[in-house]
């Protein structure tokens, strides 16, 4: 067979993940252009489960981080417990928790009002990983939310109250973005960790049905094939760090926005700093 | 391990859970709990030697170490981690082979890396085929904790490097006023004031040690996720005098709560321990045991 060019590589492989394109993985003369390509395509997985958990988590974690600075028991214990277990846990056990758990639904779906709800598509990576990194990174932001919201400066709700301020209103005009405000940083260190996680999703359990992995996945199937490590994980390497870079950039401009009303010398910097694993 | 054990068939569910619980493979997945603590053990004071060397080397004055300890500490940053067990568990083994493969083959004609083999000859081979099963799983096992080591030291490192630049700079220049040598400054003041800095880093990193241990499983080691896969999927009675269906769920609820248990413990240990070196530091928390003392 003629070999492949490198555009020709990128039209076969640089949708595999999603099923698109060539089906076949390749066996043997592994070419650098098709590591790029194929570690790349893997690369929209993460994306994937970043962006989607991200968004999502955002909103349940200023819920929750709510729900823990709230006074009333009923609301702060189950948003302390739901943090506690999620935060104390190791990610690597949840996914194969919540694995366990999804295959325990019945196989044939469930019967509510007369309407069967199908069950199957819930062991998915796309469907059943994506719920626990929901829950994951929710669990971590509302802890900085709620460690923000405790360190909202007196003064300024002092002025709010002086101004009639109150309420509802008192929440979103100054409790709110003061609260994104003062825990940007450490959420920035949140998400790009959160995106790093996202690279366990296929070695805990959830299959990766037809071959169609996250970038990692897809290293590790080239070193295991060519006994050489020294190629696909740098690969992975570079791309991740790429995508770090492209979000603090993204995440640094909401914080220059979050922070526009302060003179320029009190904006807080936002500052890589080492979490890893959950 | 019980008497009554003889035909599990039989006994009621009390009984059938005990025997269940104490036969050989459970004894081997609760061994496994105390690989996960050697695990720990044995990596966090390395990956402390390693930070302490990383931060020293990122500190030094000459200009090739410190950017040597640099490098170290920002190359593990940005690169979700798991990429570096993947990746050093096989670079590892494959160094070691091949170093030990221009020592000890006669032949070398032969490129190491051929394809998609990766051959040296079988003298070469760490540890040797004809070695114990044992002294296999031991070589793993220090494969293992040597990644870790090296992945927790750079993070250690950074943690480190902040404590000793937090250290006020006027403590260090009165002990320079005092005419100590810059071996002395280090290890008189710099030293014994670090460690209070350098606590809720070393102390968060610990917590998140503790949640990397799963991974393990990741580097072929037979740890508690192995065994709980290994117990928990269904059993039928033809191979088994246990017979069950799927119980790794609870297996695995099982392993959360170990977890659980030990972040917890370990935050409290580490709250306490705060607290005892807080005592007479130039900090605010020194500073409030201080006026509360007198």
């Amino acid at each position: 067979m003629e070999p492949m060019t490198c555009l020709e590589t990128i039209q076969a492989y640089g949708l595999r993940s999603l099923g698109i394109g060539e089906r076949l993985l390749p066996r043997s003369d592994f070419t650098l252009c098709q590591q790029f390509t194929l570690i790349g395509s893997g690369l929209i997985w993460n994306i994937y489960f970043g962006v989607l958990a991200l968004v999502f988590g955002f909103i349940l974690a200023n819920a929750l981080a709510l729900a823990k600075a709230s006074h009333s028991p009923l609301a702060r214990k189950p948003a302390e417990w739901f943090i506690f277990v999620f935060r104390g846990s190791p990610l690597f056990i949840q996914f194969f928790l919540a694995y366990e758990l999804l295959v325990l639904l019945p196989r044939a779906g469930i019967e509510v009002f007369g309407i069967t709800i199908e069950t199957a598509w819930t062991t998915r990576a796309w469907a059943g990983a994506l719920f626990v990194l929901f829950l994951n990174t929710a669990a971590y932001s509302a802890e900085i939310f709620y460690g923000a919201l405790k360190s909202v400066p007196k003064g300024d709700l002092e002025a709010a109250s002086a101004y009639g301020i109150t309420g509802w209103t008192r929440f979103r005009r100054i409790l709110w973005p003061t609260m994104l405000r003062l825990g940007w940083p450490a959420y920035t260190n949140e998400a790009i960790f959160l995106f790093h996680a996202t690279t366990l999703v296929f070695f805990s359990g959830f299959p990766a049905f037809q071959q169609r992995g996250d970038a990692l996945y897809y290293a590790n199937y080239f070193a295991d094939k060519t006994f050489n490590p020294f190629i696909p994980y740098p690969i992975v390497g570079f791309y991740f760090i790429c995508l770090t870079l492209l979000l603090i950039w993204g995440f640094n401009r909401i914080n220059l926005h979050l922070n526009r009303h302060l003179p320029s010398n009190l904006t807080r910097k936002i500052r890589l700093r080492p979490q890893l694993i959950r | 391990m019980f008497e009554f054990c003889a035909d599990p068939s039989i006994l009621d569910t009390v009984r059938w859970m005990s025997c269940y619980l104490t036969t050989g493979t459970h004894f081997r997945f609760y061994e496994s709990f105390l690989t996960v603590l050697m695990l720990l053990a044995i990596t966090a004071p390395v990956a402390l030697a390693f930070g302490f060397g990383g931060a020293m080397a990122a500190r030094s004055h000459i200009l090739p170490l410190s950017l040597l300890g640099r490098i170290y500490i920002a190359a593990v940053r940005g690169v979700p981690d798991i990429v570096y067990f993947l990746f050093f568990v096989i670079a590892l083994d494959q160094g070691i082979e091949w170093v030990k493969h221009l020592f000890v083959c006669t032949d070398l004609s032969q490129p190491v890396w051929n394809g998609t083999e990766f051959r040296v000859c079988p003298e070469a081979k760490v540890p040797l085929s004809t070695s114990s099963p044992a002294w296999h799983s031991a070589y793993a096992f220090g494969l293992a904790v040597f990644t870790f080591a090296l992945v927790f030291g750079a993070f250690a490192a950074n943690v480190l490097h902040g404590a000793m630049q937090a250290v006020p700079r006027a403590q260090l220049e009165t002990a320079e006023a005092y005419g100590m040598s810059q071996g002395q400054v280090f290890r008189r003041i710099l030293m014994p004031q670090m460690w209070i800095y350098a606590l809720p880093g070393l102390s968060n990193l610990w917590l998140i040690l503790i949640k990397a241990t799963p991974l393990l499983f990741l580097l072929g080691i037979q740890d508690i996720v192995y065994w709980a896969r290994e117990l928990g999927s269904a059993k039928t009675s033809g191979n088994n005098p246990y017979p069950h269906g799927d119980w790794r769920v609870y297996y695995f609820l099982g392993l959360l709560v170990f977890y659980l248990a030990f972040t917890r413990v370990s935050e409290i240990v580490l709250a306490r321990l705060t607290r005892r070196l807080s005592h007479g530091q130039a900090t605010m928390a020194g500073e409030e045991m201080r006026k509360a003392g007198a």
